[in-house]
């Protein structure tokens, strides 16, 4: 099946994406929401594959379906019509249980606004998707403790969130989403609140994660965010408008 | 700066670590809810313990009410308890008419002839099987006096049985023998208020008293009483004595003689009166109760006024067990109420914190948490908050009887099942008022919720 996914996308460069991995795949995606008798569509059919180690930056104007596209690929919403593959597994049919438990296992988080918990500090932020996973503790301990290391707070964690500047927030949001090494990162305007030097920081963070094979989804408004990343997918009244792949 | 370059050796370190296979009961995932549960409550520190203080309340105020209500009754019972539950108790009570015919008359003092009598007694025994024993006693006011000191006090002239009859027990000595009261001997057994009274600095006990012109030996000398001075009231005296001394019954009659006078406001009044008081023990105490109606029937028969009065303790401890129990259930609802009031209070703070914390239950949902990872979450927090109020409640619920019973003297009885039940409630009051909220909480849209400012 991966197979045939690879050959029929016509729409990227099939040469450099030749023996990679589709990690997440979306088929004939529509959503439509309804507001008592009225029915908007929101999306209007997506059809989109990502691969192993994508980059990928999803932009558009306002009300394009940036942010509806977006929950669904964090399966936190589910398609009205169509298929959305994670890894192999079809999550549009999926129950609420098995939702959260693909989201906590395959997917990892980044929010404009960081979205840590306030009562827990930085080590249990880290830990958070793991005790849902059912880590271990001494697990789960020794995986934050090397994650926090990896952001460079290996000194801040068991500092509250509140004690911290927004960069370093994001950077342990950034950790918390790695704990359980998942599949494909999402990441929701991850500089939208920070300072321009914050925000180069966590851009250097996400360009060391795509050189180690991560996979990054990000939805920007900013060029200069879109600029770091290899693939740039522009959507419009919910449809993909175009679909561009840095050649290397 | 920190130095943000990628630790190579620290990537994708997973290996080796998989999840631990959730069967059952998890006890790594309740000790970490209930980790996040306590963190919560503590960091909203002066709102958990105002919801709090509705469940203490409502615990204390079950413990502590029931505690005096069950001492209340213990009380009552006791007393009743002390006048024998086998025993009927007959007194002589001077009948209205005649006190008014004294009153109005004039000339030479009559004596008023009224009461139980000896025949009275005999008639009851012979009619009634199962009566073990009658103590009969004559009860007289008079004057006792130790040298220049002197009481007034009711003078009992009673039988050997007397003190055993009323679980009535000496402090001191003896109590009056059989041959004594064949021989009519001039011996005297004070209670502990009359020999405090006579007897300052010395020992009581071998030294005589004086009633009239008659010396009497101290012989023993009674505890003080231990129940209240129910059944105490004789005829022959118009307010009850604050203390009873006991001689013989034959002594009593022999110098005091069948008719007494007094001098009272009106002019002299005299009276003639065989015995004051009766106590008819029974076999069995099963059946003290139709004894009771039986005597009852028997007296009225032989008396043309009610110059009787009839008292079956046995009755009267039924009737307050019986408004013992209305006590308790009364006090019982009484603290139901604001256990439930108390849990309102536990929904309502759980309705806000579920409210508050949209935007965490978001996240948790966005990481992975179940919709039963919430409502655990939720349910565990509301539980350790009523738990927390309950076990207060307990410990103030145990204090304030002791406090009660070391300020005002009233008898006060926690049983062990009080707070038992009383805590239960409250635990279970966390469940039921903490179910909606969490329910509510687990029922968020994700999305939504991690919209929520």
């Amino acid at each position: 099946m991966l197979e045939t996914n690879l050959s029929m996308s016509t729409n990227s460069d099939s040469a450099l994406i030749a023996g990679r991995e589709v990690v997440a795949s979306l088929d004939s995606i529509r959503k439509t929401y309804f507001m008592g008798a009225l029915a908007v569509e929101v999306l209007h059919g997506i059809s989109l594959d990502f691969y192993q180690g994508d980059y990928i930056s999803i932009m558009g104007p306002s009300g394009c379906g940036k942010s509806t596209l977006m929950n669904i690929l964090g399966c936190l919403d589910q398609p009205t019509e169509g298929k959305y593959f994670l890894g192999d597994e079809d999550t549009s049919k999926m129950e609420d249980d098995e939702l959260s438990t693909i989201r906590g296992a395959r997917l990892g988080f980044i929010f404009q606004s960081y979205n840590l918990i306030q009562q827990l500090n930085v080590l249990e932020n880290i830990e958070m998707p793991l005790f849902y996973q059912g880590y271990s503790e001494a697990d789960s301990h020794e995986i934050a403790m090397g994650l926090a290391a990896r952001v460079g707070l290996q000194d801040r964690v068991d500092h509250k969130p509140f004690e911290l500047s927004g960069g370093q927030q994001q950077r342990v949001a950034i950790a918390r989403a790695l704990a359980v090494d998942p599949l494909v990162i999402l990441a929701d305007e991850p500089t939208g609140n920070l300072d321009s030097k914050s925000g180069a920081e966590i851009l250097n963070l996400f360009d060391e994660l795509h050189d180690q094979g991560k996979t990054l989804i990000m939805v920007t408004h900013s060029d200069e965010l879109a600029e770091r990343s290899q693939r740039w997918v522009r959507l419009r009244d919910g449809l993909v408008e175009s679909d561009d792949r840095l050649n290397a | 700066m920190t130095d943000l370059t990628l630790n190579p050796s620290g990537s994708g370190s997973h290996a080796g670590k998989r999840p631990v296979l959730n069967s059952g009961f998890n006890f790594l995932r309740f000790k970490k809810i209930t980790e996040v549960g306590i963190k919560s409550i503590y960091s909203h520190g002066l709102r958990s313990l105002l919801t709090v203080l509705g469940i203490v309340i409502g615990v204390a105020a079950v413990i502590a009410m029931l505690a005096v209500s069950e001492g209340a009754s213990f009380e009552a019972q006791q007393q009743f308890r002390d006048l024998g539950a086998s025993n009927i108790l007959l007194k002589s009570v001077k009948p209205a008419e005649v006190e008014e015919s004294s009153r109005s008359g004039f000339g030479p003092p009559q004596a008023i002839v009224y009461g139980l009598t000896i025949a009275d007694i005999t008639a009851i025994r012979n009619s009634i099987p199962g009566i073990s024993n009658v103590i009969s006693s004559r009860i007289v006011k008079k004057n006792v006096w130790n040298g220049g000191l002197n009481m007034n006090t009711d003078v009992v002239g009673t039988s050997v049985d007397y003190p055993v009859s009323r679980n009535y027990n000496l402090r001191a000595g003896r109590f009056f023998s059989e041959s004594e009261v064949r021989d009519h001997a001039n011996v005297v057994v004070l209670s502990e208020e009359v020999a405090q009274g006579l007897f300052r600095i010395d020992n009581p006990l071998g030294k005589s008293i004086r009633i009239d012109s008659d010396y009497y030996n101290v012989v023993g000398i009674m505890e003080p009483e231990g129940f209240s001075n129910l059944g105490q009231n004789q005829a022959g005296s118009s307010n009850s004595a604050p203390s009873r001394i006991f001689i013989p019954f034959t002594s009593s009659k022999s110098r005091f003689g069948e008719t007494t006078t007094r001098q009272t406001a009106g002019g002299v009044e005299s009276e003639t009166v065989e015995l004051h008081e009766a106590i008819i023990q029974i076999d069995n105490q099963d059946g003290v109760i139709e004894v009771g109606e039986i005597i009852d029937s028997i007296l009225e028969r032989r008396h043309k006024d009610i110059d009787y009065a009839i008292e079956v303790p046995l009755a009267l401890l039924r009737q307050a067990e019986e408004s013992a129990l209305r006590d308790q259930i009364v006090a019982g609802a009484i603290a139901g109420i604001s256990l439930l009031v108390g849990g309102i209070g536990i929904m309502n703070i759980m309705l806000a914190s579920v409210t508050e914390r949209t935007r965490e239950i978001g996240i948790r949902r966005a990481l992975g948490a179940k919709r039963r990872d919430i409502i655990m979450q939720f349910l565990i927090e509301a539980v350790i908050l009523s738990g927390v109020g309950g076990l207060i409640g307990v410990v103030l619920g145990v204090a304030i009887p002791f406090i009660i019973s070391a300020f005002w003297g009233m008898t006060t009885i926690v049983t062990p099942l009080a707070p038992l039940l009383a805590f239960s409630i409250s635990a279970l009051i966390g469940v039921i008022f903490g179910i909606y909220p969490s329910i509510r909480a687990a029922d968020m849209d994700p999305v939504e919720a991690l919209r929520h400012e």
